[in-house]
């Protein structure tokens, strides 16, 4: 019994093990502040990039949607350079901190917000355009409307920016350290635990995980129901 | 627009529509000549029926008048300084994924009348349009007619000077229609200068004060109603009423 895996989540939560909860806590903090930051550097850039004319726009759509894919272990290496103590951010003294976690995943969310909001933003710009030339629009002031309008796509979008940090561990074990009380969250636990063969417990924590996962969508599932019959 | 602070109607009447010149202008996409050139003056009070058959350049004609396009020859000018207030209808109405209210709310912020008075603007509008009972309806679930009207109630809140309305009524049933010439109605008698582009005769019939007819992407005639529906002067137009297939 003490070796069944549901048994060892079911445990982990109902005996409110404070160790549990503390690495619980803090990776929704990280991947949470994370994708907020990513959203609100990202969705205005992806707006942008669908509303202006520039030159480099094609190599800067292709490099956004290239990025989406960026493996964690890289975002986390350069995120490393920068932060450690020879490099160009080293005087922060950020890393193996939650905010260099922080800075990791933005680095991976942010292309997914910024290319996916692109190309909701230049789908429903095709259909309003004629409309906001006809209101007197600037491309500035139809950026605010148009990311509006999106809002049902963009939490979809916000969902996936989420999906994508909860579940990387490459960058932020090489950017947080993995340290026990400070930077360890749940998909740094889970390696860990699987590395000494407590198996169980890596599996209880990965039940944790999911059922939080399902938790955060299905709330967002619902808030966009309700809002979507209230406004169309 | 300072003018928003002074009583619609009041500075409507004040004033008459600015006329509307066009000026040798021509529109060609890739080589391929659309439209012109053409060089017209609307002038009177309207409103301007254009007419004409499929193809003849009617909502082209109408885009440039508006802005939406620019000529690739000509010029397009107002008889007053500047861009008058205008708006435009279109035959599909687009409106933003928000309820009827919200629409001319973000129609009056853009134009950037003072926050405090939006919301009254907003509800006068729609209870003229009879759109009172679904101010809180998302706009993309009203019925065709309704959206029509909406986007009616979207024009008037902004008060223009000028309307351009492109085929507003070809998607719509009877019932609609005629809600829709009582608005065409209404904007003229507030002094707004009407041009609006259809293919049916009877409709034209019943609103026109002026028409401009088109054909093969040239202006054939410029006639007062009455005189274009009995005594068309060109072959096209002659042609056209008598219910022929013209090019």
């Amino acid at each position: 019994m003490e070796n069944n895996a549901f048994y060892v989540a079911l445990s982990l939560l109902l005996d409110f093990d404070a160790s549990l909860f503390q690495i619980v806590a803090l990776s929704l903090q990280v991947s949470l502040l994370a994708v907020l930051i990513a959203a609100v550097l990202g969705f205005p850039l992806g707006a942008a990039v669908a509303l202006w004319r520039f030159p480099g726009r094609g190599i800067m759509i292709v490099v956004l949607n290239a990025l989406m894919g960026l493996p964690p272990v890289v975002a986390g290496l350069i995120v490393y350079l920068l932060l450690s103590r020879a490099g160009p951010l080293g005087e922060w003294g950020f890393l193996f901190t939650p905010g260099a976690m922080v800075v990791a995943q933005v680095v991976l969310v942010l292309p997914i917000l910024a290319a996916l909001s692109r190309q909701k933003v230049e789908e429903l710009m095709v259909e309003y355009h004629e409309q906001f030339v006809s209101l007197g629009m600037s491309r500035a002031r139809m950026m605010p409307t148009l990311l509006w309008d999106a809002r049902f796509a963009l939490l979809t979008i916000l969902l996936a920016g989420f999906g994508r940090a909860s579940a990387e561990v490459g960058a932020v074990m090489m950017v947080g350290g993995n340290i026990d009380g400070v930077t360890r969250v749940m998909t740094t636990a889970i390696v860990l635990e699987t590395g000494k063969g407590n198996l169980p417990l890596a599996l209880g924590l990965g039940i944790v995980l999911l059922a939080l996962v399902m938790l955060i969508n299905a709330g967002a599932y619902l808030v966009g129901e309700l809002t979507r019959r209230r406004t169309g | 627009m300072t003018l928003f602070n002074v009583p619609l109607l009041a500075s409507a009447a004040l004033m008459s529509p600015p006329a509307l010149r066009f000026n040798g202008v021509a529109f060609s996409e890739q080589g391929k000549a659309l439209l012109g050139p053409c060089s017209f003056n609307l002038e009177g009070t309207g409103p301007t029926l254009v007419m004409g058959p499929n193809g003849a350049g009617k909502s082209l004609l109408l885009r440039l008048a508006h802005g939406l396009l620019s000529p690739t020859q000509g010029r397009v000018s107002w008889s007053i300084e500047g861009r008058p207030r205008q708006a435009m209808v279109f035959q599909h109405p687009i409106l933003l994924r928000r309820s009827a209210v919200a629409n001319l709310i973000h129609a009056l912020a853009v134009n950037n009348v003072p926050r405090k008075t939006r919301a009254k603007l907003a509800f006068d509008a729609l209870e003229r349009f009879g759109l009172a009972a679904s101010s809180d309806t998302p706009a993309r679930v009203l019925s065709g007619g309704e959206q029509q009207r909406l986007a009616l109630a979207r024009a008037w809140v902004l008060s223009p000077q000028v309307l351009f309305l492109d085929e507003p009524t070809s998607a719509l049933d009877p019932a609609a229609i005629k809600a829709v010439e009582a608005a065409v109605r209404e904007f003229h008698q507030r002094g707004t200068r009407i041009v609006m582009t259809t293919h049916d005769l009877h409709q034209a019939r019943r609103l026109a004060g002026d028409v401009l007819f088109l054909s093969g992407g040239k202006v054939r005639e410029h006639t007062p109603a009455e005189a274009f529906f009995n005594r068309p002067v060109s072959r096209e137009a002659q042609a056209f009423i008598a219910g022929e297939l013209v090019e």
